[in-house]
């Protein structure tokens, strides 16, 4: 199969039913998207597939419509993304664990929603973070919409 | 940010990076230190003497951070203990975890292990806390847990930096001709009187020649430039770029994935299994035996993580039975038998309870309730080991890298110095990673890949349903009132300990003797005055393994005592916040009296509150900080709302504040998802959850806004990682019954009612 990597083509040979995240991780060794339940409950394997954010770890890699972003292709060059930078200045991670999937989600959510207010957050971010990083992860979210600080 | 390719692709373990021609130097004064383990790691031409620093002849400056970095900010504040004294700036350092090594054991975690109050500073006291860290540097415990790190390096390192710094001002007092005295330094140079400057890297040869001072002394903590103020953590531009390495993004030549099947019945062994349809699936290599001491069951070995996954799936083994009862209901029985049997030991208590109790005309009693709970870290469990030539080389997010390196060896029988560690980034741990277990299985499935290397993920569900869990425990609390005022306290806590637990899957030819404090911590050691007061455990050990999960006992009796006491105070007639002071009467209890007082300011208590509205207090202290909380309520829509909680938490003194707001935000949440809805259940000998949608935690929508205040006042240094989480539930519960008069005695609370998050 063919897959569109952050900007990168590749050709997989992997079973029809097998889920892009293990495509992802332990063929084409793009470790951003990480393995949390591998039932889509967490969101830790959040990739955007055209925009869209994906739990890639219920998406079989052979259904992949479009380009596929990990964390490793968000900054353009060697500038991080907005979202990143806001991460930065909050000093969100922890574990650091959740955060890929919790970055990507935050840049698809302010793709759609750029000035979102804290039940757009609330209702776009369910992804989980065991170390609960939310408060500074919603304020970096603000801070990534220019809202805030 | 220029520097995002160099980051997104570090390479792990960068001892290496050291420049060759570096200088390793460290310093701590033990009367017989253990030998530094890092020269033989070092580049060719390197000199050490000591543990913690390396300079590079390029100028580049290497802390060795020997505590688990799973989250708690900790490298970033251990490598600022070092940079204060060796007068480096953060962004001049990288932080390295470097090797298993006795010369990094935890003797801070052992000291606080004594059965005495945080408070208490008796000589008994004393000589045994002093007793307890000669134990811990004896067994060599290279551990992160008990929030202890902070404690246990706040001298150690700080002298490694002072003394690298001394070192390195004699090699430039050579070179110049003049009195080291006069020689001052900053920002990674020894500068002249004159201005000129030398930096450590040009100086490091030299220095590594010179004999370390034997004594230094240690900045004023007003002279810091560092310590005390928050600083960017270290490795934060690698965390939001997906750089970070955790164990499961280990990635070796030729590397072979794998999974275990391990008996969901605790103790069984396998009765039966599918191995030829394992193998049937597409990509499924082999199928390993795994016989270990914290358990038995498959590997599956296959081309993929995915792969094995599938192949686990088709194994479908069955398992012989349970050595105890097979469902939830069964367990209680045994719990609830225990608590009206005889005490197995008391700690601490005054006067006389029972008789006192005997003799009051009212006597308040209550039973309360809390479950097995999972870790569920966000990274899975993982390892990976490979076996070569007699030797074992473990790639692992660990706790304990002592402990699984002298586990492993024992299991291969193979010298300890036949196993390497490796340690990587830890996505969670919690008590968790502590474990032996997963490089256990790791190194079995090893042994049988023909030397290749082999990445060992285990699913969610083996995560959830093979844990180390959070014990159950019950407890019976019974109390009297004088003048309104509680006059004594019965409690007992029937509970398993988790020492004997983790000794016996982890150390079984040990054994383990002696009370285990962590079944009344919380209780006993509180900073109460009691006229009457005896804490009473009741020892009752399953096949069913428990382990550390943050802030252990005080997670369980926070909220037993704490909600307890608020029901005394309704029995009283007394405000909860007044009664606590009315009790809080010795000296030594003042930090205590003060966070209560902050965190009442902050929260505005005593406020008239709209019906259905309310607020609850509770204050435990734990590891050595004093932590008070209050949690609002708003019930008016018949759900409970989290509303807003406030935290005032007393370290002593606080080396990072940013760092300390968000250890103390994350134990609140981890405490508040436990309290709202976490719960281990049994059925047929086997844990019933088994990932996320049923063993879920907090989400963005449920957590209110969470306000922290730091104060100093404590005698000593306390942690930082765990103290957020015991008074929670208790706050929650008070809050909970504030606002509509139902009292919740047993964990989670959203069995009993719902909970509004979103």
């Amino acid at each position: 199969m063919e897959l569109i990597v952050n900007s990168e083509a590749h050709t997989v040979e992997a079973p029809e039913d097998m889920p892009l995240l293990w495509v992802l991780r332990d063929m084409l060794d793009i470790k951003g998207p990480k393995f949390g339940c591998g039932v889509g409950a967490c969101g830790a394997c959040t990739v955007l597939i055209d925009g869209e954010p994906v739990r890639s770890c219920v998406t079989a890699a052979a259904d992949v419509w479009g380009e596929v972003t990990t964390i490793e292709g968000l900054p353009d060059g060697e500038r991080l993304h907005k979202v990143q930078e806001a991460w930065i200045k909050h000093e969100v991670p922890q574990c650091g664990y959740c955060q890929s999937g919790q970055i990507l989600a935050a840049v698809a959510l302010l793709e759609t929603t750029p000035n979102p207010s804290d039940d757009d957050i609330d209702a776009a971010m369910d992804n989980l973070c065991r170390c609960g990083t939310y408060p500074r992860l919603r304020a970096a979210i603000k801070t990534a919409a220019g809202m805030e600080g | 940010m220029g520097k995002i390719a160099k980051y997104t692709r570090r390479g792990f373990l960068g001892l290496g990076i050291a420049a060759a021609g570096g200088l390793a130097v460290g310093y701590y004064y033990y009367q017989k230190p253990y030998p530094n383990p890092l020269p033989g790691t070092l580049p060719e031409g390197a000199y050490s003497f000591t543990p913690y620093v390396i300079i590079g002849t390029d100028n580049q400056i290497t802390i060795i951070t020997p505590r688990a970095e799973m989250g708690q900010g900790i490298h970033t504040t251990l490598a600022a203990l070092v940079a204060e004294e060796l007068d480096v700036d953060m962004d001049q350092i990288t932080a390295e975890h470097g090797p298993a090594a006795a010369a990094y054991h935890n003797s801070g975690m052992m000291k606080e292990g004594a059965p005495f109050p945080f408070f208490e500073e008796g000589f008994m006291a004393e000589a045994a806390r002093g007793a307890m860290g000669v134990v811990g540097k004896f067994l060599a415990l290279q551990v992160t847990g008990g929030s202890s790190a902070s404690t246990d390096a706040y001298e150690k390192m700080r002298e490694a930096g002072a003394a690298a710094r001394e070192t390195l001002k004699a090699a430039a007092a050579a070179r110049w001709g003049v009195q080291a005295k006069d020689l001052t330094t900053a920002s990674a140079a020894v500068v002249h009187p004159d201005g000129t400057k030398l930096n450590y890297g040009e100086l490091a040869a030299e220095a590594a020649l010179l004999e370390p001072p034997k004594s230094v002394s240690l900045k004023d903590p007003s002279e810091w430039k560092i310590l005390g103020k928050s600083q960017k953590r270290v490795e934060l531009l690698e965390k939001v770029t997906g750089g970070t390495i955790f164990g499961i993004d280990v990635q070796l030549p030729e590397m072979l994935y794998a999974t275990v099947v391990m008996a969901p019945r605790f103790g069984a062994r396998p009765a039966s299994a599918d191995k030829a349809a394992a193998l049937a699936v597409s990509g499924v290599q082999k199928v390993v035996d795994i016989v270990t001491t914290t358990g038995a069951g498959f590997g599956v070995v296959a081309s993929n993580t995915w792969a094995a996954f599938e192949g686990a799936k088709a194994l479908a083994p069955t398992w012989e039975a349970a050595s105890y009862p097979a469902d939830t209901a069964g367990i209680t029985a045994l719990y609830e038998a225990a608590l009206e049997g005889e005490e197995s030991f008391t700690l601490g208590g005054e006067g006389d309870a029972l008789e006192a109790l005997t003799e009051a005309s009212d006597v308040i009693e209550a039973h309360y309730s809390v479950p097995y709970l999972a870790h569920a870290t966000m990274e899975p469990l993982n390892a990976t080991a490979q076996f070569k030539d007699g030797k074992l080389t473990l790639w692992l997010g660990t706790q304990a890298p002592g402990i699984a390196q002298t586990v492993a060896a024992t299991m291969l029988e193979v010298e300890t110095e036949d196993v390497e560690v490796i340690t990587t980034h830890l996505g969670g741990g919690f008590g968790r990673r502590a474990e032996v277990d997963v490089p256990l299985y790791a190194a079995a499935i090893a042994v049988q890949t023909g030397g290749k290397p082999v990445k060992v993920t285990w699913s969610r569900e083996e995560d959830i349903r093979r844990d180390t869990y959070r014990p159950m425990a019950v407890s019976k609390l019974r109390a009297s009132l004088k003048n309104g005022l509680p006059d004594a306290l019965d409690m007992r806590v029937a509970a398993p300990s988790v020492t004997k637990s983790l000794m016996a899957r982890t150390f079984p030819s040990m054994g383990s003797a002696g009370a285990d404090r962590s079944i009344l911590d919380g209780g006993f050691d509180q900073p109460f005055s009691w006229p009457h007061s005896r804490f009473a455990a009741h020892q009752l050990d399953t096949d069913i393994p428990v382990g550390f999960w943050r802030s252990v006992g005080y997670s369980i009796n926070g909220f037993f005592h704490e909600s307890f006491l608020d029901e005394l105070a309704v029995a009283g007639g007394q405000d909860p916040l007044e009664m606590r002071f009315a009790m809080m009467k010795d000296e030594r209890h003042a930090p205590a009296r003060e966070v209560l007082k902050a965190v009442a300011d902050m929260a505005n208590w005593g406020q008239p509150l709209p019906e259905g509205v309310g607020q609850g207090i509770a204050h435990t202290l734990s590891f050595g900080t004093w932590t008070a909380e209050v949690v609002q309520v708003d019930m008016r829509g018949g759900s409970v709302k989290i509303e807003k909680i406030w935290v005032a938490a007393d370290p002593g003194l606080v080396l990072d504040p940013g760092n300390f707001e968000a250890q103390i935000t994350s134990g609140v949440i981890y405490g508040l998802s436990a309290a709202v809805g976490q719960e281990i259940t049994f059925s047929d000998g086997r844990v019933e959850q088994e990932n996320f949608f049923d063993y879920d935690a907090l989400r963005m929508a449920g957590v209110p806004p969470i306000e922290v205040s730091l104060l100093t006042n404590s005698h000593k240094m306390g942690g930082a990682g765990e103290p957020g989480t015991p008074p929670i539930a208790a706050a929650l519960g008070n809050a909970i019954f504030a606002a509509s008069g139902q009292r919740l005695r047993d964990l989670p609370f959203g069995k009993h009612v719902e909970f509004d998050l979103g």
